[in-house]
């Protein structure tokens, strides 16, 4: 059993993908032609496949955020050119949770920080399940800085529930831990691309996600707090999950139409696990893409350019409740 | 009129409270400061208003049990506020500073767009007028109907306070009771010198959340301002009576003339 709604679905067409494999064998060894059949079963899939993922609520898209075929940062990394890791924050311990490191992307130079969830429960158990401690957010403060002393652009790959929320991650000051990095991806004078591979929850997620340039998975979402503690939040009840995701516009459409998501890249009918590879190329397509014009920028213009994108980010109303407006 | 503490359950005279700086006067208790009563407790005299004329909007159209416009209209009207927060120009100890004052009374001292918006307008003035900066933190992190938009504020001013800070400016922080979240966990956390208000509770997830998590009972001095000190994330607990005072001493390090 799966508690997730798409792996859960995923079952209703198990007994179809095994008929048309089992056709595909049988045509092969044999000299009756049953290409029409295969063709027609192919086709009932197609449609099957349309009718469960076609349209997705955002509840449907945050399970498929959660799924656990779905390729996570260390799936993107595998794809770079190199990749040396760099552990630890110097002070206390490393984060599985977050994995960092030199990289090289297509012939460039890279600093990249992803946090990193398991696919299983052992591997969850190493990884905290994505969620950093203050430790994590330390060493990616740490790497981030070393990037500017290097002028090597940061790309990370955003996907966690959101940061730890342990005695201990308290013990080592969590608030501090991420605002100094959100401080250090602020200041850094190197070009910044985030994409939100997952699940983008919270400061925990933002604390990677400060970029010059954001992409996002179609699938993917990003939001205030986890649908879960946004509902335990406002009605003191998790179990409302879905109604708090229903209000959250935590989609990737409804980000690009608030001007905080850059680039939407759009995933295979299904998810991004159904074609991981060629969601990873196009990523990393995407990701070059959108270094290659910052790379051009000096250090003022990129901390100018990315000062002013935040500061826009804001809407209100003047006294006596004229229109909405938008900040400077 | 009269106010019961709620710690030792004494019934107050609300002037008498009023005159103690809201510290219930048999058993020490800290009550939640309103922010201008906290902005008259600090200040020598003015205080000039910056960004009051922004006022929230409703981004995400927003309605669950109430539509979002219709609780912030009552916490308008219950708190006197517009925002969860008040910010200005005044002068303490004879000094200029910029002072930004977050009160819980309002949408639990949420940041929404506007609290965001208002203090970006603070640390952009404060650095313009090359002046010190305070501001009171008491917030439950990011406010869920502004969704997004909310979350961004952390970006906006963590922007800011670089800015602001990069210029040799000082920024100091008073954490006031409660402070979690998305306030804690961006410009709060990130002043030169960070004080906070004896026993108020501060963290990053909310005491309800680990105990959730962890499925367990946490001690009660965990998240206070003392387990805070004793485990190096602050630089001082100070009791209300003596804040001001602190204050004004801390500003005179960094006086600059």
């Amino acid at each position: 059993m799966s508690n997730n709604l798409i792996v859960e679905r995923e079952r209703s067409l198990v007994e179809l993908e095994r008929r048309i494999a089992e056709l595909r064998e049988a045509s092969a060894a044999q000299p009756l032609d049953m290409s029409s059949e295969i063709a027609a079963l192919e086709e009932k899939y197609q449609l099957i496949l349309r009718e469960l993922f076609g349209t997705l609520s955002p509840w449907e898209k945050v399970h498929m955020a959660r799924h656990p075929n779905r390729p996570t940062s260390l799936d993107y990394i595998a794809r770079f050119d190199r990749f040396d890791e760099l552990h630890g924050d110097r002070h206390f311990r490393d984060d599985p949770s977050i994995v960092g490191g030199l990289g090289t992307l297509r012939a460039r130079n890279v600093m990249i920080l992803g946090q990193q969830r398991g696919r299983d429960t052992k591997e969850n158990l190493h990884r905290n399940f994505g969620m950093p401690a203050p430790e994590g957010y330390r060493k990616a403060t740490r790497l981030a800085r070393l990037a500017s002393r290097l002028q090597l652009p940061i790309v990370t790959f955003v996907d966690t529930k959101g940061a730890d929320p342990g005695i201990s991650s308290e013990e080592h000051a969590q608030s501090e831990a991420i605002a100094m990095c959100l401080q250090a991806f602020s200041t850094a004078t190197v070009p910044i691309v985030a994409t939100i591979v997952g699940e983008g929850g919270s400061g925990g997620a933002l604390a990677l996600a400060i970029a010059d340039f954001v992409i996002m998975l179609e699938h993917s979402t990003y939001s205030v707090a986890s649908p879960e503690g946004c509902a335990a939040i406002l009605w003191s009840d998790a179990s409302k999950a879905e109604e708090a995701a229903a209000h959250l516009k935590l989609t990737a459409d409804d980000l690009y139409r608030f001007g905080i998501v850059d680039q939407i890249l759009p995933e295979p009918l299904g998810g991004a696990h159904r074609n991981a590879r060629d969601v990873v190329t196009r990523t990393l397509d995407a990701v070059e893409a959108a270094l290659s014009p910052l790379a051009a920028l000096t250090p003022e213009m990129l901390l100018d350019h990315r000062y002013r994108k935040y500061r826009r980010l804001g809407e209100w109303q003047a006294e006596g409740l004229e229109p909405v407006r938008t900040a400077r | 009129m009269w106010t019961k503490c709620p710690k030792c359950g004494e019934v107050l005279y609300r002037r008498d409270l009023a005159a103690n700086l809201f510290v219930c006067t048999r058993c020490d208790y800290h009550f939640r400061m309103k922010a201008y009563d906290r902005i008259a407790s600090i200040v020598d005299g003015e205080f000039t208003e910056l960004g009051a004329d922004v006022l929230p909007g409703d981004p995400l159209d927003w309605s669950d049990r109430r539509s979002y416009p219709a609780k912030l209209k009552s916490d308008r009207e219950r708190s006197g506020l517009s925002e969860s927060v008040v910010c200005g120009l005044g002068s303490l100890g004879g000094r200029r500073i910029a002072l930004g004052v977050m009160d819980f009374h309002f949408r639990g001292g949420t940041m929404g767009q506007v609290t965001g918006e208002r203090i970006t307008l603070l640390l952009e003035e404060a650095r313009r007028e090359h002046v010190p900066c305070i501001i009171f933190a008491a917030s439950g992190g990011a406010r869920m109907e502004e969704g997004m938009l909310a979350l961004m504020q952390l970006a906006k001013t963590t922007a800011a306070v670089s800015r602001f800070m990069a210029e040799g400016n000082f920024y100091v922080v008073v954490l006031t009771d409660p402070t979690s979240g998305g306030v804690s966990a961006s410009f709060a956390f990130q002043a030169d010198v960070i004080v906070a208000e004896s026993k108020a509770m501060i963290g990053f997830a909310g005491r309800r959340v680990i105990e959730q998590t962890i499925r367990q009972r946490l001690p009660d001095q965990f998240q206070t301002a003392e387990f805070l000190l004793e485990k190096g994330a602050i630089d001082m607990v100070v009791e209300r009576a003596d804040l001001k005072g602190t204050l004004v001493r801390l500003l005179e390090y960094a006086a600059h003339e």
